[in-house]
């Protein structure tokens, strides 16, 4: 690695929104043929940063220089022309378009005027062929792709502008093992070509599996740069958190749980039968009993989502049946969901959770506000009471209920979405990746507020691409896989192999 | 929160401000009242009552498009609501009598509401994009105004209905009273219920909020029946006031005068947030940039030209592309990171 000029360096940046200090003087630099990995908790300012460098915010102070020039971005074009290109959390294409259109949307070869979609084509695929993506057509729809492709397209637009500097946030949050190494072989070739990659992850293994160097941060402000070899799991935890650990080996005895309540619960509170929807999933059984958390393993695109929406209404089944307290019932909509006392947070906070230009208290008390009707409007001192109660017992931050939810940080926006269905007391919660993209604290947090409601008698469907969360949260876990639910296993001694096992070797 | 209300009501203010500054130099008695008769007079008073209908209409504007929609037809509706009401009074026995003037004005505004229950059907049921949903009202709905007054202009002689658009109460115009009460109605009903912030949240985000147990349907009916609500009345507004119905002409074009006042009052076409109160401004700097026309004595011809400008200006200067040129000409403010948040 070169140590000569940095290829990005951020000085003092400091950025604000009303009642949030994002940024308080934090430096950064990165180098060329280096991957450097941005540390911190969901609020440190880690979107916020890489925001400022892409041009998306405009800093309050403090210098930003691009190979050795003064840059001062307004616009994200600007970044990008300066060199700088981005892959986000949420693939920022048109999934609409074909791959080869967007690979190279607005960069088009033209000849005459019109664009030259032979030029088109074959540049893609020379990039595509970079990426070791030879088997994509281009001509083929962006979205007949899964979201690891996808991803991988996002980077193919950057390696066809040469980009020194590429900032990956969050890419493998929504990849299986196969998928990250794929990427991860992508990213290490990039970077012996010398491009400076800025990478953003919540799992630490794959952190210390790809980085060179890392910064930290926390709250706002610049804990510090280090070599990753010269920094421990344990200290750079400690770092990010800012305390001793006390929080993860709390977690370790939250998890051994009472079975006891079980046996009293003769009645599930949920039963399905054969429940299914073309196209979507099929044969899904399941008897969820109070108290219990059932946990949904497989693979990504196995049919996890697809089963909670059908148990939440929030897609009509067209076969097989639901029972409630042993009453059938027509889930026609997520309204009767609700109705009868099931709350779903889905995998997509952005899209289908957050009501952005809102504020925290609005999005907060929606769900009770929607089931009271528009006309019984929740009087202002009870949401004030609710809202204060759920800030304070979820430690949402910034404690602030006039906040708009976009400015809060995704761990926090979880909180809230939480919190939305907390207030309605359901008696059964979905939730779908609800510590996808967030950080250790926050996620912990949620792990232990899973492990609280289920003993506090609700019953919890729990899923999670972390195998690992998966068995540590679950009484009980239903595989599903290639669209379909293959098993039901209780969870009693039950390892990550023998999950692994029933997923490959079909049941 | 509350810096940026006030910012985005800011300039739509300071605009109309420097418009009413602007005839009161040319005319020095512009914002002078009098009292005659027990009825105050003045170029003010003028503005609201003519205003008044566009007022009304951009109320209920404001909720639609606040909920993603958009009402074409509302200009449909006030030809129809006016010609339902004089030809009813017209055909009456007694076509000057109070009661029968009554009797006119419940059907007029049972006219608009079946109207909206019309439009909310084919937006929220048959889920039609509302443009188009509601273009089939507004191209209709002039045909049916005209088989109504049967292709005539219906005149009707009854002073209590005169009084709508043309009699005085308090020394006010009524139809100045009416509106206040619509725009009451209007507050009341989204504030202190929890309709404003459904409409909102179904304006932002239709999909989380249906997750979210919200039955958006019921939600955008409403919207579009207090919509045709609004222009039912103004449509009794403007045919009492010439005491008479015309069915191609009673509020043509005024959806295209209704949304600038939207607009223009800073609610996004996007849907999502709302103020009425910006509404109200944007609606009578509308009114008073017409007023304005005439005290410059601008020629007819040029007329649209002008309004055209100044409205575009209003809209550029709510524009954070304009703002943020217009902020780079002088050195930067330290007000910068307060309105990043309004971008």
């Amino acid at each position: 690695m070169n140590e000569l000029v940095p290829v990005v360096e951020m000085t003092d940046i400091a950025i604000g929104f009303p009642g949030v200090k994002a940024l308080d003087d934090v430096s950064f630099r990165l180098f060329q043929g280096e991957v450097h990995a941005l540390m911190g908790e969901n609020g440190a300012g880690k979107s916020t940063l890489i925001k400022a460098l892409t041009g998306v915010y405009t800093i309050d102070s403090g210098r930003i220089t691009v190979l050795g020039q003064q840059k001062n971005f307004s616009t994200p074009a600007e970044s990008q022309a300066a060199g700088i290109s981005t892959v986000y959390q949420e693939v920022n294409l048109c999934t609409n378009l074909t791959v080869e259109e967007n690979v190279m949307l607005g960069r088009e070869p033209r000849r005459r005027g019109s664009i030259d979609w032979r030029a088109v084509r074959a540049r893609t695929r020379e990039v595509l062929a970079q990426l070791h993506l030879e088997h994509v057509e281009p001509g083929s729809l962006l979205s007949e792709h899964s979201i690891a492709v996808q991803q991988l397209i996002a980077i193919a637009r950057s390696v066809e502008v040469n980009a020194k500097v590429l900032i990956l946030d969050e890419p493998t949050s929504s990849l299986d093992a196969d998928e990250v190494s794929q990427l991860f072989r992508v990213i290490r070739d990039l970077r012996d070509r010398g491009v400076a990659i800025l990478f953003v992850s919540h799992f630490l293994e794959q952190v210390y599996e790809l980085s060179d160097r890392m910064t930290v941060l926390r709250n706002g402000k610049l804990v510090g740069e280090y070599m990753t070899r010269d920094l421990s799991r344990m200290n750079l935890i400690s770092k990010m958190i800012g305390k001793d650990l006390e929080v993860l080996e709390e977690l370790d005895q939250a998890s051994t749980r009472s079975q006891a309540r079980l046996a009293a619960n003769a009645q599930p509170f949920l039963e399905t039968a054969g429940l299914g929807r073309k196209g979507s999933v099929s044969n899904v059984n399941l008897s969820i009993y109070p108290g219990e958390v059932v946990g949904l393993a497989g693979l990504l695109g196995a049919g996890r989502t697809e089963t909670a929406r059908l148990l939440f209404g929030a897609d009509k089944a067209d076969e097989g049946s639901i029972k409630i307290k042993g009453e059938p019932l027509k889930m026609r909509s997520p309204r009767t969901a609700i109705d009868h006392g099931i709350g779903f947070c889905s995998e997509d906070r952005k899209e289908e959770g957050l009501i952005g230009d809102l504020t925290v208290r609005d999005n907060l008390v929606l769900a009770m506000q929607a089931t009271k009707g528009w006309a019984r409007r929740i009087p202002r001192r009870v949401q004030d009471e609710l809202v204060a109660e759920f800030i304070e017992a979820l430690d949402i931050r910034p404690a602030n209920p006039d906040a708009l939810i976009r400015n809060l940080s995704g761990g926090n926006q979880q909180k809230v979405l939480l919190a939305r269905w907390m207030v309605t007391s359901p008696d059964l919660l979905i939730l779908d990746e609800p510590t996808r993209g967030i950080d250790i604290g926050a996620k912990t947090q949620i792990q232990k507020l899973v492990n609280r409601l289920a003993s506090e008698g609700m019953s919890i469907v729990f899923i999670s691409s972390e195998l690992e969360e998966v068995l540590r949260l679950s009484d009980r876990i239903a595989i599903i896989k290639d669209r379909a639910m293959v098993a039901d296993i209780s969870n009693d001694d039950v390892s990550v192999e023998d999950v692994l096992t029933v997923i490959a070797g079909g049941a | 929160m509350k810096s940026i209300l006030k910012n985005r009501l800011a300039w739509p203010v300071i605009a109309l401000v420097a418009l009413l500054a602007v005839n009161q130099i040319f005319r020095a008695d512009f914002l002078s009242l009098r009292m005659q008769d027990g009825h105050l007079y003045g170029s003010l008073i003028d503005i609201m009552r003519n205003g008044a209908p566009t007022i009304l209409i951009a109320l209920g504007m404001t909720l639609v498009i606040a909920s993603r929609g958009i009402d074409l037809s509302v200009g449909a509706v006030v030809a129809i609501a006016g010609a339902a009401s004089c030809a009813y009074i017209a055909a009456s026995p007694e076509p000057a009598s109070p009661v029968t003037a009554a009797v006119a004005v419940l059907i007029a505004v049972v006219a608009g509401l079946v109207l909206g229950v019309w439009n909310g059907f084919l937006v929220s049921t048959i889920g039609i994009q509302p443009i188009i949903a509601t273009l089939v009202l507004m191209t209709a709905g002039r045909g049916i105004a005209q088989l109504i007054t049967d292709g005539q202009i219906v005149s009707v002689t009854n002073d209590s209905y005169k009084a709508i658009g043309a009699g005085y109460l308090f020394t006010l115009p009524i139809s100045i009273l009416i509106t206040a009460v619509v725009f009451i109605l209007a507050a009341v009903l989204t504030r202190r219920t929890a309709l404003g912030t459904l409409i909102e949240a179904v304006g932002i985000n239709p999909v989380a909020s249906r997750l979210a147990g919200l039955r958006a349907r019921n939600i955008i009916w409403i919207v579009y029946i207090f919509s045709a609500f609004c222009a039912a009345i103004a449509g009794l507004m403007i045919s009492s006031n010439v005491t008479a119905a015309d069915a191609n002409n009673a509020g043509l074009y005024i959806e295209m005068d209704a949304i600038l006042a939207v607009v223009i009052g800073g609610t996004s076409l996007a849907g999502g947030r709302y103020s009425l109160v910006g509404t109200v401004v944007g609606a009578f700097i509308i009114q008073t940039l017409t007023t304005t026309v005439y005290t410059l004595g601008i020629p007819p011809e040029v007329t649209l030209v002008f309004k055209a400008l100044v409205v575009l200006t209003v809209c550029l200067l709510q524009a954070p592309k304009a703002r943020n040129l217009l902020r780079n000409l002088k050195p930067a403010s330290p007000l910068r990171t307060k309105e990043k948040v309004a971008v």
